[in-house]
């Protein structure tokens, strides 16, 4: 019953939950098992760029929740992301322990530069991991709980919402720039030695957190399936068509919002703390609310409103910029600018919707399935009101 | 204190308002007494006055601004009046109450524009307004039980869209729409039905169907129709309440408010 | 801290050492110069003798250059005061006067100077001691100057470096006759500074009750001094109240100051925001590229500054049409390429704009180079008006400010008055009907978005003027632009007006008390806290039609 609702009813779905899982099975032993001089092998550099690609997807998952479901477009996603970022960082940062620069057993470097002689309140605990993983759920979801709630409640939608998230991420930004902040300032924090006792940079590590994202990916998409085909679902789709007769049915359009926007910006968090022991670094820059828009174009690329899609986009668009940047960096920026003009013109609906579409052109004339996606008018200058 | 209590509200979402069974010892079910409403000096609403019975079909007609539209938000909680008091029975202040609240509690509104959720399909667009449990965790976690897809069923042979169930609402045509939110008003179980303009744009044999439907609903339910169409009205009417510029002109039956002298100098001096 | 002062003990002595060694020379050069001069006036003699001898001969010649009557004395002596004097080994020497790079002007002759000699010629060396010398000598002669400002300027000189026995007689010759009321006031301030020095309390007491409202610095200086450690206690209260009198008044100042800054920066927003206004409160289309359109105008400015190297003074009259229409031009071409396919679906706006900005960034990266580009003020843009010691405004922030609030009212001015505006005002507000009654919406739609682009690139051209034109120029503004049009109410000027100074002075506010970054960031806090009960802004739209 349960898995005919989440996964049989999906079959885009359920090919790319099949890919992924293959590729969590396949690329270790890849890694591990095959020799280094064997042209099967996958180097190490290779799982961690997949890594990264995975907690990207998660993240562009946790986007598309909230925009393509609930037509609620957050500009600042990149802020949850990083605060789950951060929370795991300075985890890590403790365990560096006395092997700093300074040597210093309690202190991370960057307080000993600053001539700070203990550790701020809110460092206290994220050398215990539970805590650390804890606070990788809560940071996020509590800033999303009060930002949203303040949000919701005054009706702020649409533009304005999507205005005052990138707000809300630039300030985010500005402060965590500050040294004073406590969090590294500039530079971040980086320099993490190990996690769990593990080595961070040894391939065993690597591959663990690959398989990590992977499975975390999984367990997020099956609950995002879980929500959006529950009746919660079909009222948060309804809220985003017509706000106000929703309202009228009897629902608090508010609470609904607000906790699809903390459970989106919890998994945001966890594809941070994911990405940061992969990446090795975490600083204010994940903040920049370019990456919070950016991360949005990764979900209209793949077709929003179709949770595989943003999978699918986070991967496409991450591997056309790891291309194109280590080919010219400069023609990147053009690319990336061109395909948010590009999705938004003439692919609404995504990469997913133009394979729909080329799937229907070559089998049967098109049905009234019920239709998921949002409603987008085809191309065609408006002629009625705004 | 106000926004804590606010806060439990958007995150407990008890409705304490509700507990009670409606008290309608009184007679009247809705009582708008004195209510003005002014957007930056318009006067939509004038010291308007207006009780509705329990079970009793209501038209009330007026010319274009009168104030019908802003009478229905002021009801239904959308637009908060500038003076004067609504309560549904004799205990209940809709003024203090959210749309969500004074919807939950059994004042259903339709729209003058057909609103269902065209991304959905007619069954589901019904699951939706079904009188279930409306806060978050129930309707993540809970589907519906089998008293209450019986009700939809009754509801969709009470609306003539049995056969379409399962169709994307956004392919009926106008009048299916305007039914298929009827049915959305049904499966709330309202006290109350506010209907706005129930037939612009249907045909002649549109038309009579929703006319028996509303009459068929009178009774069980209180209904509130606002309309244009005079021969519609006529065809329904037991009681008419004529609005001119935010307040009430005249009440009456038909036959008494077509030959009332205000009305007809309102009507022809336009 | 020990490296320094170690570096300044082995400097001193490295002056010392040279000292000795130019005495040593200069008196073999004297014996040889003495045959050869010629019957000259005393002040050529003087300026013959300046670039020879040592340093301690040269201020002798300095006191005594001084004392000349002669009308080009002022100029040697600035000049020699800012290392601008230079001379050759010939015989006697050629004086001269650095007019700029590489041009001389004879000291004597007042004659440009010849190319070759100009090569040989060598900056006459000065030390620190000798450069407040000069200084003092310098308002000395001023001090008489015909023009007042000059005459102030002297006495304010006087005032920082300390009245001695010398100047105070100079001042107070000069206070009877002086005909300008600021600088007798400043007189009387440097004389009162001189007597505050007396032996006498009474004398100390007049000294100080002349200081009432004084906003010098060294006023200042003294009185706390004054207050803190004078033996007699009349004289440690009246300079305690002085100072506090002083202190009020500074503060308001203070506060004046915050306020032009707040307004500063507000007319900055205004003029980057009332462009947004347009396009996202009249049309409803949220323009990320808007900060690009911003950066296009500054680049305009700096090409036309290109264009024409000689004309800065004049180059902002014509590089604010040009801005306007090429940026006018972009913004059209944005319009009709990409926003008109997506009316009614504000968020794909958002996100098509944004790419645009990237692009035009990037653009902007490729053609003129990631590096900032520094644009000229011209002359009367630069420097500062000085009301007060405390208190004085920058030219370029003044005229901005004039300068947002022109673009503001002409633009009010379109929308009210024009055809144009009249249109435009009919399309926002009924689409269907406007086209109904013969408006063409697609041409309104273009223009009304160019104008809103056109202001954005004036927007720039004021902006090349406070910061250097960059890449990244707009990424700067467009949040806050953002913020001032949410915060004032879509769809109304005045709120615009009201949201940019609001902002513009909560900020600088905020800044003493919180520092730069924090300030911003609790401005955003504030702004997310008013739409909790303000959620259409300042102004907003009333009536049935903004309900939906």
């Amino acid at each position: 019953m349960l898995t005919q609702r989440l996964l049989l009813s999906d079959r885009g779905g359920m090919i790319v939950l099949g890919l992924i899982a293959l590729t969590a099975v396949i690329v270790p032993i890849l890694n591990l098992a095959v020799p280094h001089d064997s042209i099967f092998h996958v180097s190490t550099y290779t799982v961690t760029l997949l890594g990264k690609f995975l907690c990207y997807a998660l993240l562009a998952l946790s986007v598309d929740l909230i925009w393509g479901y609930a037509g609620i477009l957050s500009l600042g996603h990149g802020a949850f992301f990083a605060l789950g970022g951060y929370a795991m960082g300075m985890y890590l940062m403790r365990q560096i322990g006395d092997r700093g620069q300074y040597g210093n057993p309690e202190l991370p470097d960057f307080m000993v530069f600053l001539n700070w002689d203990a550790l701020p309140w809110y460092w206290q605990g994220f050398d215990m991991f539970w805590f650390a993983m804890l606070m990788v759920l809560v940071v996020p979801g509590l800033l999303a709980l009060v930002f949203g709630w303040l949000a919701f409640r005054s009706r702020v939608t649409g533009v304005y919402f999507a205005i005052i998230t990138q707000a809300l991420t630039y300030a985010l930004m500005l402060a965590f720039f500050r040294n004073e902040m406590g969090f590294g300032g500039n530079n971040g924090l980086t320099d993490f030695k190990d996690i769990l006792g593990f080595s961070i940079t040894a391939s065993g590590t690597r591959v663990s957190l690959f398989v990590m994202s992977a499975l975390m990916l999984i367990l997020a998409y099956l609950a995002c399936r879980y929500i959006v085909t529950s009746r919660m679902g079909r009222i948060i789709v309804s809220i985003r068509d017509a706000e106000s007769r929703t309202r009228f049915c009897g629902y608090k359009v508010e609470s609904y919002k607000l906790w699809l926007f903390v459970f989106s910006s919890v998994l945001a968090g966890i594809a941070g703390a994911l990405y940061v022991p992969q990446v090795g670094i975490i600083n204010p820059g994940e903040f920049s609310p370019l990456n919070s828009i950016e991360l949005v174009v990764w979900v209209a690329t793949g077709g929003r409103g179709t949770l595989f899609g943003a999978i699918v986009g986070a991967f496409a668009v991450n591997y056309g910029k790891t291309i194109f940047t280590s080919w010219s960096p400069e023609a990147w920026l053009f690319v990336l600018g061109s395909l948010f003009v590009l999705v938004t013109l003439v692919l609404p609906k995504g990469l997913v919707g133009l394979v729909a579409r080329f799937k229907r052109t070559n089998k049967t004339p098109p049905n009234d399935t019920p239709d998921n996606t949002p409603k987008t008018p085809t191309l065609k200058p408006a002629e009625e009101t705004h | 204190m106000n926004i804590f209590n606010q806060a439990r509200r958007t995150l407990g979402q008890s409705d304490p308002n509700f507990g009670a069974p409606l008290d309608t010892t009184h007679g009247p079910i809705l009582y708008v007494e004195g209510v003005t409403v002014s957007f930056d000096g318009f006067r939509a609403l004038n010291n308007l006055n207006l009780y509705v019975d329990e079970g009793e079909l209501r038209c009330i007609i007026g010319p274009n601004g009168a104030g019908k539209t802003t009478m229905m938000d002021v009801i239904t909680g959308k637009t908060k009046p500038d003076s004067g008091s609504v309560y549904f029975g004799q205990q209940i202040n809709l003024l203090e109450l959210s749309e969500h609240q004074i919807a939950r509690g059994g004042i259903g509104r339709k729209f003058q524009k057909p609103t269902i959720f065209e991304a959905l399909t007619v069954y589901e667009n019904l699951e939706l307004a079904t009188a279930a449990d409306k806060r978050v965790w129930w309707t993540l976690t809970q589907s519906l039980n089998s008293s209450q897809r019986y009700r939809i069923d009754e509801v969709l042979v009470q609306i003539g869209l049995a056969d379409l169930r399962h169709h994307n609402a956004g392919a009926l045509s106008h009048g299916q729409k305007q039914w298929l939110e009827i049915g959305m008003l049904l499966m709330q179980n309202p006290r109350v039905l506010l209907v706005d303009e129930p037939v612009a744009g249907m045909t002649g044999e549109e038309t009579e169907k929703t006319a028996e439907l509303l009459v068929s609903l009178a009774g069980d339910h209180s209904v509130i129709v606002v309309e244009h169409d005079m021969k519609f009205v006529r065809s329904i009417a037991r009681k008419v309440t004529v609005l001119h510029q935010g307040s009430v002109l005249t009440e009456g039956t038909m036959d008494q408010v077509q030959n009332d002298p205000k009305v007809i100098e309102v009507y022809l001096g336009e | 801290m020990p490296n320094l002062q170690w570096l300044l003990k082995s400097l001193l002595g490295l002056c010392l050492l040279t000292s000795l060694a130019h005495s040593a020379m200069a008196q073999t050069d004297t014996e040889s110069d003495k045959p050869t001069s010629t019957a000259t006036t005393e002040f050529e003699t003087l300026v013959h003798e300046l670039p020879k001898g040592s340093l301690s001969k040269r201020g002798q010649t300095i006191k005594a250059l001084a004392m000349v009557n002669d009308e080009r004395v002022p100029s040697v002596i600035e000049a020699l005061q800012q290392g601008n004097l230079y001379a050759d080994r010939g015989n006697p020497p050629t004086v001269a006067i650095s007019s700029g790079k590489d041009a001389f002007i004879d000291a004597l002759s007042g004659e440009a100077v010849a190319a070759d000699t100009a090569e040989k010629l060598k900056r006459i060396p000065i030390n620190n001691r000798m450069r407040s010398q000069l200084r003092t000598l310098l308002a000395a002669i001023n001090i008489n100057h015909a023009q007042p400002d000059i005459r102030l300027n002297a006495v304010k000189q006087l005032i920082s470096d300390g009245v001695d026995d010398d100047s105070v007689e100079l001042l107070k010759t000069r206070q009877s006759t002086e005909p300008d009321a600021k600088v007798r006031d400043a007189i009387t301030i440097a004389i009162a500074l001189f007597n505050v020095e007396s032996e006498d309390p009474s004398a100390r007491l007049d000294a100080i009750a002349l200081f009432s409202g004084s906003l010098e610095p060294e006023v200042r200086t003294k009185l706390t001094e004054l207050a803190t450690s004078d033996d007699n206690k009349q004289v440690r209260t009246k300079a305690q109240q002085a100072l506090n009198a002083i202190e009020d008044r500074i503060a308001v100042y203070r506060f004046g100051e915050n306020v032009f800054f707040g307004l500063s920066l507000g007319s900055v927003l205004l003029l980057s925001a009332i462009g947004l206004a347009i396009t996202f409160g009249v049309m409803g289309v949220i323009n990320m590229a808007h900060g690009e359109l911003m950066m296009i105008g500054a680049y305009t400015t700096w090409v036309v500054q290109q264009i024409f190297p000689n004309q800065i003074t004049y180059s902002l009259l014509i590089a604010v049409p040009a801005a306007f229409v090429v940026a006018g031009l972009v913004g059209i071409a944005i319009e009709r390429g990409v926003i008109r396919f997506l009316y009614g679906r504000p968020l794909e706006t958002l996100l098509a704009t944004f790419g645009i900005s990237l692009i035009l960034q990037q653009a902007a990266r490729s053609i003129f180079s990631p590096l900032n580009r520094a644009v000229s003020l011209p002359d009367w843009m630069s420097g500062s008006m000085e009301i007060n010691p405390v208190l004085s405004i920058t030219y370029n922030r003044f005229y901005i400010l004039i300068f947002g609030l022109v673009v503001f009212f002409v633009l009010m001015m379109i929308l009210k008055k024009t055809s144009l505006g009249l249109k435009v005002r009919a399309v926002s507000q009924n689409r269907s009907m406007a086209r109904a009654v013969g408006v063409r919406a697609n041409w309104v739609d273009a223009l009304t978005f160019g104008l809103g682009s056109g202001i954005a690139g004036i927007a720039g051209v004021a902006l090349s003027q406070l910061t250097n034109v960059g890449p990244n120029l707009g990424q700067a503004y467009i949040i806050d632009s953002f913020m001032v049009v949410v915060f004032g109410g879509v769809g109304n000027l005045w709120g615009t007006l009201v949201g940019a100074m609001g902002l513009g002075i909560i900020n600088k506010f905020l800044e003493p008390y919180a520092g730069a970054v924090l300030a911003k960031v609790l401005v955003l806090v504030l702004l997310i806290l008013f739409i909790q009960k303000k959620p259409k802004g300042l102004f907003p739209q009333k009536g049935r039609a903004a309900a939906d």
